[in-house]
């Protein structure tokens, strides 16, 4: 991969990415609030659904929250913490591969639905294959680069990533070069990972941002308001 | 004490003749669009029977409502806060399109374009959903209807709860009746309460709920919320909608849709005042029995002068004050004790009510085959049981029941007597707890049932109410509306 292609892909493109994923959210809130939902298709097939997607949101919320924690936690905290390098790679690679078998057999449900059921496969939209799709193939890979991880056992590799998206979310200059030399399949994983905040704004995604946690903390049950307000 | 007013609704089901005008006119306004073809905000429904979707009324299937736990309190059947987010991914208290019907439309085109052929063309069915071909239509919006289909399968409707159903099934003993049913506008909905996203609210002014077509995030549990199953998820937006109480028209004074155009003038439009503080208290008394009485308790007389000081104290309006005066719900509800909630034990506090139908058994009682008590016939021998009427509207107690058939009686008796001999009899006023007076209002009311006398509906006040410039052009229930596509003809644009 040449200098060029590096710096592009894990220097200047992960802020597109965001940069679309920010802006286009906000866009799209602002302007079409009605068509921000999660798109549920329960209605029209049961079927698949208790296990399908029980499976793909635990397992891939494990995954999320496991790579925005991994990732972002500076590493000297887990030096104070006494966790060895290595340790943690071990860590990473149990609890992400748990979650990631889990949502593997989720998402290879909900895809079977998806294009195998009529109902399911006639009201869907080509963003919505689209994102089962790439969420299957970046899943595969992430599964995938735990095999590669599993030859070398001693944190180096985890710490480089931990280092590239710390500069990435912190703008420092040059954490492209920290992933040049890595596996392609790492690269490729990352691409991807960046590929989908790209696409975020654009697909039913945007219903992550809407999870209703708030609704714990309602006061009583009801809701009354003025017209208009 | 917080006095609100409520638009409610009563609906004499003794004059209902299953004609489903409400349903058609409604259906056109509201629903006639793609993803919302399946949901009827309002539609007529024959009892005994299952209903739409199947087995609406049974909770311990569907986890509507609320229950009233060991302390006292009440919360949805479907379980706090937490236990409701936990459902989010995949709901198992939320009915499949075939517990409503999968929506089909026919091959139209087919009756033009066949070719020659010794047998008539026909259209045959396809499904709206998946656009295959239907072999069999296996459900409708109305598929009992007048009795359709097998005792056996009708017979588990929930209001046969502790009656020995099994003669009704036979041909001599069976009775039936129409319910038309649409959004109950509760005072304490359930839907509301479950919505994690906030987007289904009670408007303040005049208590139509609605969803909030912006904020819905279609996580559908007020579907699952609502025991009515009166929320429906729309399949194509993602997004729930439900019977909006026709509030452009009431905001402008004019009655719904349904109301409007019922044919037999069965439908009454009014002003309810209650106190809102009172509504956590009337949903959770212990004995859903008690549901009736605590609901009308919360009910405030819009005749006591202290009432209205304090309604216009708490920012209802004057003209919402002199409507609830003469308000036809008040009368049948409070004053003449005609008139139930549907299922009071979902403990929602419903705001649409019904006047319990009367059976034809007044040839029977001349015959001497049915007794007679105090110049009417014994109401607990009418062909439709007291029984399943009060399972129906008071959580199965009976004396409300029996006690307003027999004003119901009592009044066609008394005016009988005043038209046919001219000599109208007071004892037959007086039996029911009633004197001649207020029989020839109830009369006046129900029988004559003027457009005037049943949709008393003051308008909404402009400051209160949503800006009409910013929903030029729209549809009245979202911007983005799109007509059903209509089927394929020989003439017409096809899908």
């Amino acid at each position: 991969m040449t200098q060029y292609a590096t710096n592009f892909l894990f220097g200047i493109f992960p802020y597109i990415c965001f940069a679309v994923l920010i802006v286009g959210s906000i866009a799209r809130f602002d302007r079409d609030q009605y068509s921000w939902r999660s798109g549920s298709s329960q209605l029209l097939r049961r079927k698949q659904m208790r296990i399908g997607s029980n499976l793909f949101h635990v397992g891939i919320l494990v995954i999320l929250f496991g790579h925005a924690g991994g990732l972002l936690t500076p590493i000297f905290i887990f030096d104070a913490l006494g966790i060895s390098h290595g340790a943690k790679q071990i860590l990473a690679m149990a609890a992400g591969g748990g979650a990631g078998i889990l949502c593997f057999i989720g998402l290879t449900m909900l895809i079977h639905r998806r294009l195998f059921d009529p109902r399911i496969r006639n009201n869907s939209s080509f963003g919505d294959i689209a994102v089962l799709l790439l969420l299957y193939a970046q899943l595969i890979l992430g599964m995938g680069t735990i095999l590669i991880s599993a030859q070398h056992l001693d944190g180096d590799e985890m710490v480089k990533f931990m280092g590239w998206a710390q500069g990435i979310v912190t703008f420092r200059g040059g954490s492209a070069a920290l992933v040049a030399e890595v596996h392609p399949v790492f690269k490729l994983h990352l691409v991807l990972g960046m590929g989908l905040l790209l696409v975020f704004p654009f697909t039913r995604l945007v219903h992550i941002f809407s999870a209703p946690i708030w609704y714990l903390g309602r006061r009583g049950y009801q809701i009354v308001r003025m017209a208009g307000r | 004490m917080k006095i609100r007013a409520q638009i409610g609704m009563v609906l004499n089901l003794d004059k209902c003749i299953g004609c489903h005008t409400c349903t058609v006119s409604c259906k056109n306004v509201w629903t006639s669009r793609e993803g919302v073809e399946y949901a009827w905000f309002n539609n007529v429904e024959t009892k005994p029977g299952v209903g739409y979707p199947k087995e609406w009324e049974n909770q311990e299937k569907w986890n509507g409502g609320w229950e009233r736990l060991a302390n006292g309190k009440i919360r949805p059947k479907m379980g706090g806060k937490a236990r409701i987010l936990s459902k989010i991914f995949s709901n198992p208290d939320l009915p499949e399109i075939d517990d409503y019907y999968e929506p089909f439309t026919f091959d139209y085109e087919h009756l033009h374009s066949a070719k020659e052929s010794e047998t008539m063309p026909t259209a045959r069915p396809r499904s709206l959903i998946s656009g295959e071909r239907m072999e069999k239509i296996e459900g409708g919006p109305n598929w009992e209807e007048i009795l359709g289909g097998e005792f056996e399968k009708r017979s588990k409707d929930k209001n046969f709860d502790g009656i020995e159903k099994k003669i009704y099934g036979e041909f001599e003993n069976t009775f039936m009746m129409y319910l038309p049913r649409l959004c109950e506008h509760c005072l304490n909905p359930t839907c509301v309460a479950v919505c994690p996203s906030g987007a289904m609210y009670k408007r303040e002014e005049d208590g139509i709920v609605l969803v909030d077509q912006d904020k819905c995030r279609g996580w559908r549990m007020c579907v699952s919320g609502c025991p009515y199953k009166k929320v429906y998820y729309n399949w194509k937006s993602g997004k729930s909608e439900k019977c909006l109480f026709c509030y452009p028209r009431i905001e402008a004074g004019e009655p719904t849709v349904c109301s409007e155009t019922c044919v037999g003038r069965i439908r009454y439009l009014g002003v309810m005042l209650y106190d809102a503080d009172r509504i956590g208290e009337a949903a959770a008394v212990e004995d859903t029995q008690d549901l009736y009485q605590s609901q009308l308790d919360i009910f405030l007389d819009p005749n006591d002068p202290a009432v209205r000081r304090q309604a216009l104290k708490d920012g209802v309006p004057q003209a919402w004050v002199d409507a609830a005066v003469k308000s036809p719900i008040w009368k049948m509800a409070m004053d003449w004790k005609i008139a139930f909630p549907l299922h009071p034990e979902f403990r929602t506090l419903p705001m649409v009510w019904y006047v319990p139908p009367l059976s034809p058994i007044q040839s029977a009682a001349d015959g001497g085959q049915i007794d007679w008590k105090g110049g009417i016939p014994d109401v607990r021998s009418l062909r439709i049981p007291v029984a399943y009427l009060a399972n129906l509207l008071t959580a199965g107690a009976e004396a409300p029941i029996v006690s307003a058939l027999e004003r119901m009686l009592a009044m066609r008796a008394y005016m009988r007597q005043k038209a046919v001999l001219n000599e109208p009899i007071e004892s037959l006023a007086t039996n029911v707890g009633l004197t001649g007076d207020i029989i020839e209002e109830m009369y006046k009311l129900m029988a004559i049932a003027n457009y005037e006398d049943r949709f008393v509906i003051p308008t909404s006040h402009r400051e209160n109410s949503e800006d009409a410039f910013d929903l030029r052009g729209g549809s009245g229930l979202f911007e983005t509306a799109k007509p059903h596509p209509l089927p394929t003809t020989a003439g017409g644009a096809g899908k």
